[in-house]
């Protein structure tokens, strides 16, 4: 053990000191309208973290504010570290072990780009950062389900290594150009923003964490009302805006690309919305704010997989199948007494399924073409729907088992649930010693 | 009756109404506000005396019958209370109550409360 840990520090210097470009003989260019697109979309990519701190903040009651807002905020803070460190390397680095996850010494502390330009004619270094903002919402979204009773000690633990073990082997999967899934079927699994690497992981390590973790004290016997529906609803609208960065960004382009994804986001934000307005009309005669809010997540969460190659007509169905199978899923769980608290299974792993499998049905004829040409004559969209789904499998798959591994692990030592005392007092005061709201106390 | 007045730390706001629920004391109104006790606490600040800080608190009202004067004021005190017990973990006032009106009913008196 102690000769292994002496031959790591050796190895650290050679690390750092193995910074040469990647980049061949041909010398690429930097387009400075892709790049300022880009770095624009980083930066609305990383306004969907405290976007979603305020959706979920205010979601939860008045005493567990702040210990809601610091789970986005803590992954921000988090995996901030942790991505350009290794999390980058593992997600994009070249295969290793037989392609379970990427991995490049030169990536380590992002050394080896300081002044590599991408094909795509950014620096690399937009790329990485752009991928970290990704990195960073991902588990940030779990949180929703085990809200108002995790410690937070243990939940800072939990997303460490969730990003890694779980995070960055799906990403490279996905979206390394050598990643198994990336490169299954004609033209590859279609998952243009992260259908299944954000919402569909994530999704499904809330659910685990919700069924592992229990429900809150109370539940569903007391009503647990939201503290502030203002705050939910900023939120919600900050999400949109940053979600063009997502999507739009995703085509890491500035072109007739981002042009579709964009209008595709839009379309499918607002049909998801109106769908779910109507769904709430006509079950209880009112549309709720939050509701309104729900049903533009589910739409944003389903056309992030299908920004690519989806025209309006299917940006409208989706988002619109999305709100419809996120409602009912979330009163089935309300059914089955599960504690999904903020519907984080609801809203992202069952909008994000929804999305990547339905998107199929939608795809644009050039696209269907391209693909047949690749597969050597034809290509249905029967077969897409198997590469989809077998994407979907091994997500689903891979981080549910994962997951609660990781869970198990850090519930036994660390602690993940707190105790009986502490979630009555409320995060706020046990984890933080603070209180949300203390202007309104003339203090 | 008795106006029972219980100023407590945020904190215990979710214990102290279990203990009341247990006791079968239902009918509460909680407040926020803010105050401040003991006045050794005063501070100065180069130089300045500075009054202590406003510190946010609970306020509980229960209007109680005789009988539930006792029980209501043991659940609040073992509830309330920090454990080791703290400064800071607040006072009960009791206070005579002339009368008590149900609105919708216009009942009167103890029946009322």
């Amino acid at each position: 053990m102690k000769n292994r840990l002496i031959s790591a520090f050796l190895l650290l210097p050679l690390l750092l000191h193995s910074g040469t470009p990647l980049y061949g003989a041909e010398e690429v260019y930097t387009d400075s309208g892709t790049t300022s697109w880009m770095l624009t979309s980083t930066a609305l990519v990383l306004l969907m973290i405290p976007g979603l701190a305020m959706f979920y903040g205010g979601l939860v009651r008045t005493k567990n504010v702040i210990g809601t807002m610091m789970h986005s905020f803590g992954a921000m803070v988090i995996i901030g570290v942790l991505w350009p460190m290794v999390g980058y390397a593992l997600s994009f680095g070249p295969g290793v072990l037989g392609g379970f996850v990427g991995w490049d010494p030169q990536l380590f502390m992002l050394q080896g780009i300081d002044d590599t330009i991408m094909e795509s004619h950014i620096p690399e270094y937009v790329f990485a950062m752009f991928q970290g903002k990704f990195a960073i919402i991902t588990p940030a979204l779990i949180a929703g389900a085990f809200a108002e009773r995790v410690n937070f000690r243990g939940y800072a633990v939990f997303i460490a290594l969730w990003s890694i073990i779980v995070y960055s082997p799906i990403c490279h999967w996905v979206w390394a150009s050598d990643g198994f899934l990336f490169n299954l079927g004609a033209a590859g699994a279609i998952d243009f923003a992260g259908g299944t690497v954000v919402h569909i992981s994530s999704g499904v390590t809330a659910l685990v964490a919700a069924l592992y973790l229990g429900s809150r004290r109370g539940y569903p016997r007391n009503v647990m009302h939201p503290n502030n529906l203002v705050m939910t609803l900023t939120g919600a609208g900050l999400l949109w805006v940053g979600w063009f960065g997502f999507n739009a960004g995703s085509a890491i382009s500035s072109d007739l690309a981002t042009a579709r994804a964009l209008t595709v986001t839009q379309l499918s934000a607002a049909a998801g919305a109106f769908a779910w307005m109507v769904i709430e009309m006509v079950h209880h005669g009112k549309a709720t704010s939050l509701g309104v809010a729900s049903g533009i997540l589910a739409g944003l969460v389903a056309i992030t997989p299908a920004a690519g190659v989806v025209q309006p007509v299917g940006a409208f169905a989706l988002g619109a199948l999305a709100s419809l199978v996120c409602y009912g899923a979330i009163l089935l769980k309300n059914r089955m007494g599960y504690d999904d608290s903020l519907d984080a299974f609801g809203v992202h792993g069952v909008g994000g399924i929804v999305g990547a499998l339905a998107l199929v049905f939608f795809i644009r004829p050039s696209w269907m073409a391209e693909a047949a040409e690749l597969a050597g004559g034809s290509w249905s969209v029967w077969q897409q729907l198997g590469v989809q789904a077998t994407a979907v499998g091994i997500t689903v798959f891979y981080a549910s088992v994962v997951s609660l591994i990781l869970l198990v692990l850090i519930e036994k030592t660390i602690g993940l649930r707190i105790s009986e005392n502490d979630e009555m007092s409320g995060l706020d005061h046990s984890m933080h010693g603070e209180h949300g709201y203390g202007l309104i106390n003339l203090n | 009756m008795k106006l029972i007045t219980a100023i407590i730390n945020p904190d215990r706001l979710d214990h102290v109404r279990e203990a009341l629920i247990q006791a079968d004391i239902t009918r509460i109104t909680v407040s926020r506000v803010t105050g401040h006790g003991r006045q050794e606490d005063i501070d100065i600040y180069r130089g300045q005396k500075i009054a202590p800080n406003l510190i946010p608190k609970i306020r509980i009202d229960i209007a109680v019958n005789e009988e539930f004067v006792e029980k209501t004021i043991d659940a609040i005190i073992d509830s309330a209370s920090h454990d080791p017990v703290a400064i800071g973990d607040g006072k009960i006032f009791i206070t005579p109550l002339e009368d008590c009106i149900r609105i919708r009913t216009r009942e009167r008196g103890g029946s009322a409360v």
